[in-house]
């Protein structure tokens, strides 16, 4: 089962995405994908203001992981600069952990993520259109979903 | 006359493993770096398990080698100053274990700086720091502007919202098909460009410090995308002119503001972007204009170097600063003051 969800602009997907936010617990892992300016990090920038983060949320692309702390701690995990690479910084202990997980270029770690996941694909449908593809991986997310009442 | 200080600087948050020994804060004695970019070139960009792997191999050989150089048996040395953060969670951990072990091995005091005190600090080597003062750290990894009162007081008064400015001209480089890394080649390309595409100015509220270069990003692949569907050809210099007037416009006229409404008597600019011709012309000429002193410490300082560090942590040092065994790799380090 997939679900999915046109926004129109930056602030649509950042209102979705504070509103998954609320229905998250501990431990929850999502992967988002999608291309350059595609709106990974504008997605997470809501997640983080949903889960009542305060500090400033900005691209973890250069050292990979970012922590923050909020209502539920997150781990902003950008591996795209894994590409190529087969390294684990220690992900197990990051995904088995009592934070929230988002990581960006998931597939690049593939080998390293949790089957259960809510996988998030951003497609690009014009300059400020994107189309939203959730895929819940595993009960914990399927329930997830329906919550959302899309 | 006081004695003389003398800190061994390393520094592996990223991609260079770096050693020196720095006097009093002000001096290189020695300074070291091994660099990978040729072995990420061929990537796109900085392999992190590489990039560990390098510093494994390298890091003893450069601090002996900064030793040699600086002719300085460890007996001598005052204390150990690593990179605790922020960076790459497996690069940090090798520098900061090669400290502690270092350290302890010579029973001297460990530092943990924070690596964009010590970009702001580069510029203690090659002329004194001014209060208040304003500096500008612009990388591949950071984007932002902050105020110091005095030595070790640091306000983030604006930051990127998104990516960082080298990172926005690395992912426009890569659009554009140029090797990595990208801000040198669009720099030479937008120097040499006889036409620029207008892209849009990002600079938020108004009064706003912060930064954003990820509109700027989309619009430039907004461009590219659109002239490709219409079968157009792309000329990249044009491209990178666009893209590159739209960077030094917004960090030029934010800096200058922020300058002037903090009254500084002293800018500086650390970081490896500031090392791009464009952005140093424009902000020499604007703070010239303004009769404001205005410094960029020369290339090997601007770029990930370990003197840096040794300079920040001699401050912390004399304030008796020091960090434990304990210490780890900090990936999320915030930057604090140390008073």
């Amino acid at each position: 089962m997939t679900y999915t969800i046109i926004l129109n602009s930056p602030e649509e997907t950042e209102v979705l995405a504070a509103t998954l936010a609320d229905l998250l617990e501990p431990g929850d892992l999502l992967t988002l994908e999608g291309d350059l300016g595609a709106g990974k990090t504008t997605f997470t920038k809501g997640l983080a203001k949903g889960l009542e983060i305060q500090r400033m949320v900005n691209s973890p692309t250069f050292t990979i992981l970012k922590q923050y702390s909020g209502r539920l701690e997150l781990n902003h995990f950008d591996v795209y600069r894994l590409e190529n690479s087969d390294e684990d910084i220690g992900f197990d202990e990051f995904f088995s952990s009592e934070a929230v997980s988002v990581v960006e270029w998931a597939r690049f770690i593939e080998d390293y993520l949790p089957k259960e996941r809510l996988e998030i694909t951003i497609n690009r449908q014009s300059e400020q259109g994107r189309k939203l593809t959730l895929h819940p991986i595993g009960r914990r997310y399927e329930k997830i979903c329906r919550e959302l009442n899309l | 006359m006081n004695k003389d200080i003398y800190i061994l600087g390393i520094e592996t948050s990223c991609d260079e493993t770096a050693a020196s020994v720095v006097k009093n804060g002000t001096e290189i004695i020695s300074n070291v770096v091994a660099s990978q970019i040729e072995s990420h070139k061929r990537f796109g960009g900085v392999v992190p398990e590489i990039a560990s792997r390098h510093h494994v191999e390298q890091i003893t050989l450069v601090i002996e080698e900064a030793l040699q150089l600086a002719n300085m048996e460890p007996h001598r040395l005052d204390a150990v100053a690593v990179t605790e953060g922020p960076g790459l969670v497996g690069a940090l951990l090798i520098g900061v274990n090669a400290a502690k072990a270092f350290a302890f091995a010579h029973q001297l005091p460990l530092v943990g700086v924070h690596h964009i005190a010590g970009h702001i600090y580069a510029n203690r080597l090659e002329q004194e720091m001014e209060f208040p003062l304003l500096a500008l750290v612009i990388s591949g990894g950071h984007t932002e502007l902050i105020y110091m009162k005095e030595h070790g007081d640091f306000t983030v008064i604006g930051e990127t919202r998104d990516d960082a400015a080298g990172e926005a001209y690395d992912k426009v480089a890569r659009t554009l098909n140029l090797p990595y890394p990208g801000g040198p080649h669009i720099d030479r390309l937008a120097h040499a460009a006889d036409k620029a595409v207008t892209f849009p100015r990002i600079w938020l509220e108004e009064g706003s410090y912060d930064f954003s270069f990820s509109g700027l990003k989309s619009s430039v692949l907004n461009y590219m995308h659109n002239a490709a569907q219409r079968g157009e050809e792309v000329a990249p210099a044009h491209v990178a002119a666009g893209f590159q007037n739209s960077v030094v416009e917004v960090v030029t006229g934010k800096t200058m503001r922020a300058a002037e409404e903090y009254e500084v008597r002293q800018v500086i600019a650390a970081g490896g972007v500031a090392a791009n011709k464009g952005l140093r012309h424009s902000l020499e000429a604007a703070f010239k204009a303004k009769g404001i002193p205005f410094y960029i410490p020369s290339l090997p300082l601007c770029t990930d170097n370990a003197a840096m560090i040794a300079a920040a942590g001699t401050i912390m040092y004399e304030k008796g600063l020091y960090g434990t065994m304990a210490m780890n790799g900090r990936p999320g380090m915030p930057l604090m003051s140390w008073i």
